[in-house]
């Protein structure tokens, strides 16, 4: 009984913050994609009305802007598990001790600088008089300019230490006994990566996936700075929430209902229990 | 347990869909027709007379408006602290003025139609604020934005034009026409800038007032539907030509000398900050669209008296054309042109004496289902239908 009560009692804090002050006040916002709105003077009224999930059928931007987002999202989660496995199973099996370190340093560096100043330098350097263009001139070729690749690429580069971290603690976790069996059984080192390395460290790729994927559903200012005019869900919310906050809200459930497919996704695979 | 989840949800997800389909549409919320423009506003008090100054004044302010060079001798003035919020659009400003934390805010047309509708600013007494009087400029005192139901809600503060904004080194000869920024032809194709907001389809109904007479449209924030899908299908198109939208003002900068766009649309003050001559501006053929703000007081406003103590002083002829110089725009109060040389010199840069310059430029007003042209046969399109619009433009 005392036990409980302690329990009780050590949990009453995280648990107030956790639902008086995160939950509810999420769920007032997405109350409010209920409400009305006066088309006039732009003034929110409590009520109820689906008006506003109507409009996200009729105008068909909402869905190709949701399925640009997943695409994107899923893009770049795709590209950051191409870059962070065989970047961690270099630092963790190949590099000299400094070089590991070295490495390490690296890829936690751009955490040190602030989000917008990261978003902001990629956008001169992808500029029309900017690095990229610069590097590859001499090749006769020029950068991507500003579009959706350019969007996926800042994005990558935002949110790779994000996968690379938990990839790379993951397979320095391995016991090396493993690898000398799976010598000792004839297997190569590509063999080896593909069926000994690759499944013991899924459950870091599907953490690391759960961030990239939604970081990137909901970013908008990547798009805004180096995307010409690409348009995400976060800049259709963005423009919406001071004109039309009953429709953000309401278009807000969307990158809620894909992390919730995903994460039911992930957890049907069984890798959250393994975690 | 898991199937019964997707189950329930699924059915969740069905019947959604299948409420979407009955439920009820807005009435709109404007009066009728008649001379000028008359709207369904709450009817508030004008204040009689100035009492005790309060001793603060709360301002929300575009950047640039407020700063300590001229707030300083209004407090050692009046004794009334001036506590300045800066706002980035309009619809920042109209937020933070509902909370009825402020008093003031220089409103631009497209706020303070929603503001006087929704009652979130009182009527002026201009008894009070001596200083609005013959000096401001003709072009500037009765707009259908702050002249409703025959009440005075703002006082004007200054006004500018969108221009069109050239790189010289690139478009070698003066434009005279915005098409090189609409018609898919245009040479400078892929490095054209567009604004980033539902009001630039007033730019594109703008250009479509010249270009299509056929379509009827006398004022480009008047549009009915058949007028508002002709302005999308030109954005649309011009979606294949533009370098970029822009919204955020040293994006904008970063875009001209970085070279990504070389013509576009910009205000005079973006083009001083280039630092780069290269770059110059243009008011085309087809006219502007423009901006013209004015001081709105909030109806709740705590601080009156040191509000209309700041109208009265922001109208005087040196703070006014301050705030003008800082920003750069033609100051509303033409007696400041008077003041010295360096003063004449802005007056001229910015047309501030000059209506034949200004009847080209069409302040930006928030669009709504009376139209702001006068007809009456049919219902115009109003801000929210804007703003849904806007949304495909991108795609």
């Amino acid at each position: 009984m005392k036990r409980r009560a302690r329990l009780a009692g050590l949990l009453a804090l995280p648990m107030l913050w956790l639902i008086g002050i995160y939950i509810f006040s999420l769920v007032m916002l997405l109350v409010t994609a209920f409400w009305k709105i006066d088309s006039f003077t732009g003034k929110v009224s409590p009520g109820f009305t689906l008006q506003n999930f109507q409009q996200l059928f009729i105008n068909p931007s909402y869905l190709t802007t949701s399925l640009r987002t997943l695409g994107i999202a899923l893009a770049v989660t795709a590209i950051s598990i191409v870059v962070s496995v065989p970047l961690g199973i270099f630092m963790a099996k190949v590099a000299s001790p400094w070089l590991r370190g070295l490495l390490a340093a690296s890829i936690t560096l751009p955490l040190w600088a602030g989000y917008l100043v990261k978003v902001l330098a990629m956008r001169v350097t992808f500029t029309e008089d900017g690095f990229v263009n610069w590097l590859l001139a001499p090749l006769g070729a020029s950068g991507p300019g500003f579009g959706p690749l350019t969007v996926i690429i800042t994005l990558t580069y935002l949110w790779l230490p994000y996968m690379a971290v938990p990839v790379y603690t993951a397979i320095r976790q391995l016991p090396p006994n493993l690898f000398d069996a799976s010598a000792d059984l004839g297997a190569g080192a590509w063999r080896t990566i593909g069926a000994v390395v690759l499944p013991l460290i899924r459950p870091a790729i599907i953490a690391g996936s759960i961030f990239t994927f939604s970081l990137s559903l909901g970013d908008y200012l990547v798009a805004k700075f180096v995307g010409k005019s690409t348009q995400m869900i976060g800049s259709v919310i963005a423009a919406n929430i001071t004109l039309n906050p009953p429709i953000a809200a309401a278009f807000a459930l969307v990158p809620i209902a894909f992390v919730v497919i995903y994460l039911v996704g992930v957890q049907r695979t069984g890798a959250l229990e393994r975690m | 347990m898991r199937k019964k989840i997707l189950t329930v949800s699924a059915m969740a997800a069905v019947a959604a869909l299948a409420f979407s389909g009955c439920s009820s549409t807005e009435e709109p919320a404007s009066g009728g027709g008649g001379d000028g423009v008359k709207i369904d506003a709450p009817d508030l008090p004008i204040q009689e007379k100035l009492g005790d100054y309060e001793g603060e004044v709360n301002i929300v302010a575009w950047a640039g408006y407020v700063e300590d060079a001229w707030t300083e001798k209004f407090t050692a003035d009046t004794g009334c602290v001036v506590n300045r919020r800066v706002a980035g659009t309009s619809d920042e400003m109209v937020q933070l003025v509902r909370t009825g934390d402020y008093d003031l805010l220089s409103a631009s047309g497209d706020a303070s139609l929603r503001l006087i509708a929704g009652g979130d600013v009182q009527p002026l007494n201009l008894d009070l604020i001596p200083h609005f009087g013959d000096d401001i400029a003709e072009g500037i005192k009765q707009q259908t934005y702050d002249w409703i139901n025959g009440k005075t809600y703002g006082i004007p503060l200054g006004r500018g034009a969108n221009i069109l904004q050239y790189d010289s080194s690139v478009v070698t000869e003066t434009p005279t026409s915005w098409d090189i920024t609409w018609e898919t032809d245009s040479p400078y194709a892929g490095k054209v800038i567009a604004y980033d907001a539902p009001i630039y389809i007033a730019d594109a109904a703008l250009y479509l007032m010249a270009h299509e007479p056929d379509l009827g449209i006398k004022n480009p924030y008047a549009l009915d539907e058949d007028q508002l899908a002709a302005a999308i299908d030109l954005l649309k198109k011009q979606n294949g030509i533009v370098s970029e939208y822009w919204s955020d003002a040293s994006a904008q900068i970063t875009s001209f000398t970085g070279g990504t766009s070389v013509v576009g649309t910009s205000w005079e003050v973006l083009r001083k900050f280039t630092e780069d001559d290269k770059f110059k501006g243009v008011v085309p053929e087809e006219g502007a669209t423009g901006w013209a703000d004015a001081w709105m007081m909030a109806a709740k406003s705590k601080n009156p008296n040191c509000a209309y103590a700041w109208m009265d002083y922001a109208s005087s002829p040196e703070v006014d054309g301050a705030i003008a110089m800082n920003f750069g725009m033609a100051p509303a109060n033409t007696a400041f042109c008077d003041l010295n040389d360096e003063a004449k010199a802005h007056c001229d840069d910015y047309h501030a004496k000059d209506e034949a310059y200004f009847k080209n430029v069409w302040f930006w007003t928030t669009p709504v289902e009376t139209c702001l042209d006068g007809r009456t046969d049919v219902t115009c399109t109003n801000f929210q239908q804007w703003t849904d619009a806007w949304l495909t433009v991108k795609g």
